[in-house]
């Protein structure tokens, strides 16, 4: 079996749900969804010993093999882990979401086809071996949380939020594949194995630090880290399942993973480094310290995803580190980068959900409104409570041990000598310490205001009640979690976490055993992070109690200098900008494009007649000239210009038919007779045609074209003009080919009876052109009878009988 | 020959494509008169001018013009003199709704985008 197939799994299930949604009325359509990723969940934990020993398994099947693009799933410990993830919170969310959306309200069929679309997206990503179906998957991600966030889509909010998110993290996107194609030509494979075993080729090469950047732009915007984290507390907008699974659990992780991944291949770039570790702490810095600003229950947590992305980014780029150092001090940022990347999923998850209980069941997320909730809801308290101190940092939850890991290697940081780290290399511990306080604000900010202090029930829309039990069931499993992963941290480690830690530093570990760092809650007195720790807790709790005094602080940024403005500014600008560059060359009319058409016609022949060196001038090719040839082309061009320059249509008509009966006389000149009869004939019905056609036409009129038009006009012309003439003496002089004339002149009697070589070609060798010429001129007759005896409108032909 | 008949068909084009270009939907319909012309012209002349005898096979004449693009002309004079008419009459419809032959006037407006 090749279990590649499992990645199409969730969408190949999406195609039948709209129909159960139609005819299966009395079921909630989730729990027929929720079968896909428990069945996943179980069949990939069967993996688990596999990766544990340090092994994958791949599985694969050729996509385009000319390209060498292929889909394949690659099970090593990184991407078991998040696979495990995707599914795990994937069946919470659903289980949720069944009680959480009403069967009799909402559209599931579109909800739960965005979900599974997404679900097939995101183990897609985190499975993928090769780039390009990666970049595939990693853009289809994106475009299932466009669909999922807008899926109110009647709210003005929702689709800004959607295409917010799209813009920002489709762009990051393409930057990506920039970065993966880049990386391709280098390597010579698209294989990301491929790639870290050749990487001494290609690491000297000078685009290899452009490739860093192009992903690290991926990776940055799928990550929301700063300056691009905007779209994430807009993505608000979407469903609650949906923001505790994709925008919180898993998509936003997708940078994480990205980074993860690449590390063995970019650790050795300081560009990297300093961009991840820094850009890390930077967003972890500005999420927290904004979190506290919000008054919206989503989105402090949506600034406390943005911040613990943060915290799990300057981890990874301190990962990165241990490839340039043997002390084994730094060689804890991976491990604890990934174990805190668990624990965010778990206790974010359980947040989120009991954000959308507390919006279900009061009718409001507005922090100001809400408060006393304990008493009427004390099973979602509890669960608020676990969550919130577990993000907090706080024992005995499972965020403590991980924010202790990072705050140790944070301060281990500053022992590190290259790239001018022993310069700045001591703020890394400072602002991960000061974070770490706002951190502890937020989470308190988010539970007490809640859920303790005064009543204000009757402000509330809705007569709070504590959630039905169906609605707590995932939280509290995730409630669970975060406890179980206090107590049992080196399961999970040697598990889940070691596996993966291996994955990202393949270079550095032939075990996962060795990648396996003893988590205790208990280090002794000489522990710095305990210290740290505790003075987060003292200096916390100090500014949680003050929060009314000095929360003012955030009314001095000006509206206008936000990041938020920005893209809005430059969102109207693109668009109306491009706007104005169309509607500069695009003005509607006609003659401006014939323009265009014209003079690239003119210029692409003649630039291209001799720089490939095809004009040529065979003189001795050239018949002899007659008189009467040169009195006809004097009639000719003498008709010509009167056409041009009169001011009256008769003459002007009748110029144009000298010209015509000059063409004739040419006819008869070059021997063909057939053509002059022709000529002769159609010349004289169309200067009848013309003339009686004027009649109902008004006088020649310029329309105000001025002289510097007439001149544009001209130019073109001559242009056009002449590349024709050049075109005519280079094909009469350059004969490549052998006519097919010859066969003709040949085969005329022979094959086809006849004495007339041309009428014989008319009708016999190429009867169906004249055939098709009988039928256009037969339509020509149909439109022309059309327009003349059709009324457009009982008003026009009122006009016609005045 | 060729030489002559060449500028006399880049003469055409010219005054063809200047006419086009104007604002005057009558002159833009003169202009494509012009242009068949022209590109008569041109086929003819790209082929050789060179031909002693029209091409239908008598008796004793081995030398004669080459008939391809002779065939090629004739469908183009007839085509051409289909579409001559169809514009006519198209101007003469516009004219008699839109009581006008400016071509700028015509222009799409920017609702119906």
């Amino acid at each position: 079996m090749e279990f590649v197939w499992f990645i199409f799994l969730p969408a190949l299930a999406a195609l039948f749900i709209p129909t159960l949604f139609r005819r299966v009325a009395g079921i909630h359509t989730g729990w027929f969804v929720l079968i896909i990723p428990v069945v996943l969940f179980v069949y990939y934990s069967t993996y688990l010993p596999l990766t544990a020993s340090g092994e994958h398994a791949v599985s694969s099947f050729d996509w385009i093999p000319s390209l060498g693009i292929s889909f394949v799933s690659y099970l090593d410990g990184l991407s078991l882990l998040f696979t495990l993830l995707i599914t795990g919170i994937g069946a919470l969310v659903v289980l949720y979401s069944i009680f959480y959306l009403d069967r009799h309200k909402e559209k599931l069929g579109n909800f739960y086809v965005y979900l599974l679309l997404f679900m097939t997206a995101m183990l897609g990503v985190v499975q993928s071996d090769n780039v390009i179906s990666l970049y595939l998957f990693w853009e289809l991600t994106s475009i299932s949380s466009f669909l999922l966030i807008g899926y109110w889509y009647t709210r003005d909010g929702s689709r800004f939020g959607a295409l917010k998110s799209m813009m920002i993290t489709v762009g990051g996107g393409l930057m990506m594949l920039g970065g993966f194609v880049i990386l391709g030509i280098l390597g010579d494979t698209y294989s990301i194995r491929e790639l870290i075993s050749r990487l001494s080729d290609y690491s000297g090469d000078p685009l290899f630090t452009l490739a860093a950047v192009l992903l690290l732009l991926g990776a940055f915007t799928k990550s929301a880290q700063f300056p691009f984290y905007i779209w994430l507390p807009d993505a608000m907008e979407a469903p609650t399942p949906v923001s505790a699974y994709l925008h919180s659990a898993t998509m936003v992780k997708a940078g994480l993973y990205l980074v993860a991944r690449f590390t063995p291949i970019f650790a050795e770039s300081s560009v990297w480094i300093w961009l991840v570790s820094g850009i890390g702490l930077l967003t972890l810095m500005w999420g927290s310290f904004f979190a506290v600003k919000q008054t919206d229950l989503k989105g402090i947590l949506a600034f406390s995803t943005v911040s613990q992305l943060g915290l799990i980014m300057s981890l990874l780029g301190a990962g990165a580190i241990a490839y340039h150092s043997d002390d084994t001090l730094f060689r804890l940022a991976m491990f604890a980068a990934i174990f805190h990347l668990v624990n965010h999923a778990v206790f974010k998850g359980s947040l989120f959900m009991i954000a959308g209980i507390v919006d279900h069941e009061t009718g409001t997320r507005d922090i100001r409104k809400l408060g006393g909730l304990m008493s009427v809801m004390p099973i979602s308290f509890t669960v608020a409570f676990i969550g919130g101190l577990s993000m907090a940092g706080i024992p005995p939850f499972g965020g403590f041990l991980s924010k202790e890991l990072f705050l140790e290697s944070m301060v281990a940081l500053k022992h590190f000598e290259l790239f001018n780290f022993d310069t700045w290399g001591i703020l890394f511990p400072v602002i991960a310490w000061l974070a770490s306080v706002f951190t502890f604000v937020y989470s308190f900010y988010f539970v007490f205001k809640t859920f303790t202090g005064e009543k204000k029930f009757d402000k509330l829309p809705l007569k709070p009640h504590e959630a039905p039990i169906g609605m707590l069931i995932s939280p509290i499993i995730l409630a669970v979690s975060v406890i179980a992963l206090f107590f049992i941290p080196n399961v999970v480690g040697k598990w889940l976490v070691a596996p993966a830690v291996m994955a990202a530093q393949p270079q550095l570990y032939s075990l996962p055993s060795e990648a396996a760092v003893h988590v205790q809650a208990w280090h002794g007195f000489e522990y710095i992070p305990m210290w740290l720790t505790a003075g987060v807790i003292a200096i916390g709790a100090l500014l949680f109690t003050s929060i009314k005094k000095w929360q003012p602080v955030y009314g001095l940024q000006p509206e206008k200098l936000s990041l938020n403005a920005l893209y809005d500014s430059a969102m109207t600008f693109s668009e109306k900008g491009m706007n104005k560059l169309s509607r500069f060359y695009m003005n509607g009319l006609i003659r401006t494009y014939l323009l265009y058409m014209f003079a690239f016609f003119s210029v692409m022949t003649i630039v291209v007649l001799f720089a490939k060196g095809a004009f040529k001038l065979d003189m001795s090719s050239l018949s002899p000239i007659t008189l009467f040839a040169v009195m006809n082309a004097i009639v000719a061009i003498l008709g010509t210009g009167m056409v041009i320059m009169s001011k009256n249509r008769i003459s002007a008509i009748i110029a144009l038919g000298a010209v015509g009966y000059s063409v004739a006389l040419f006819f008869v000149l070059f021997k063909a007779p057939d053509l002059a009869l022709t000529q002769l004939v159609i010349e004289t019905i169309s200067v009848a045609l013309f003339l009686l056609a004027f009649r109902h036409l008004p006088a020649l009129k310029t329309h105000g074209e001025t002289k510097q038009n007439k001149l544009v006009n001209g130019i073109i012309a001559i242009g056009v003009g002449l590349s024709v003439t050049l075109v005519a003496l280079s094909a009469h002089s350059n004969k490549l080919v052998s006519s097919i004339s010859q066969y003709y002149k040949d085969t005329v009697y022979t094959e086809a009876g006849g004495g007339n070589i041309v009428n014989v070609i008319l009708v016999d060798y190429r009867g169906f052109d004249t055939l098709f010429e009988i039928a256009v001129l037969s339509i020509a007759g149909i439109a022309v009878l059309g327009m003349i005896k059709l009324r457009l409108s009982r008003k026009e032909s009122d006009d016609e009988k005045e | 020959m060729e030489l002559l008949m060449a500028i006399v068909a880049g003469i055409l084009f010219t005054a063809a494509i200047y006419l086009i270009l104007s604002r005057s939907l009558i002159k833009v319909i003169l202009g494509t008169g012009l242009l068949s012309h022209g590109a008569h012209l041109f086929i003819l002349t790209m082929g050789g001018l060179g031909g002693s005898a029209p091409p239908v096979l008598i008796d004793g004449v081995t030398e004669f013009a080459d008939p391809l693009p002779q065939a090629l002309i004739l469908t183009a004079i007839v085509i051409s003199f289909g579409v001559t008419a169809f514009i006519l009459v198209l101007a003469y419809r516009t004219y008699a709704v839109h009581k006008t032959d400016d071509l700028n006037s015509m222009k799409g407006n920017d609702e119906h985008d």
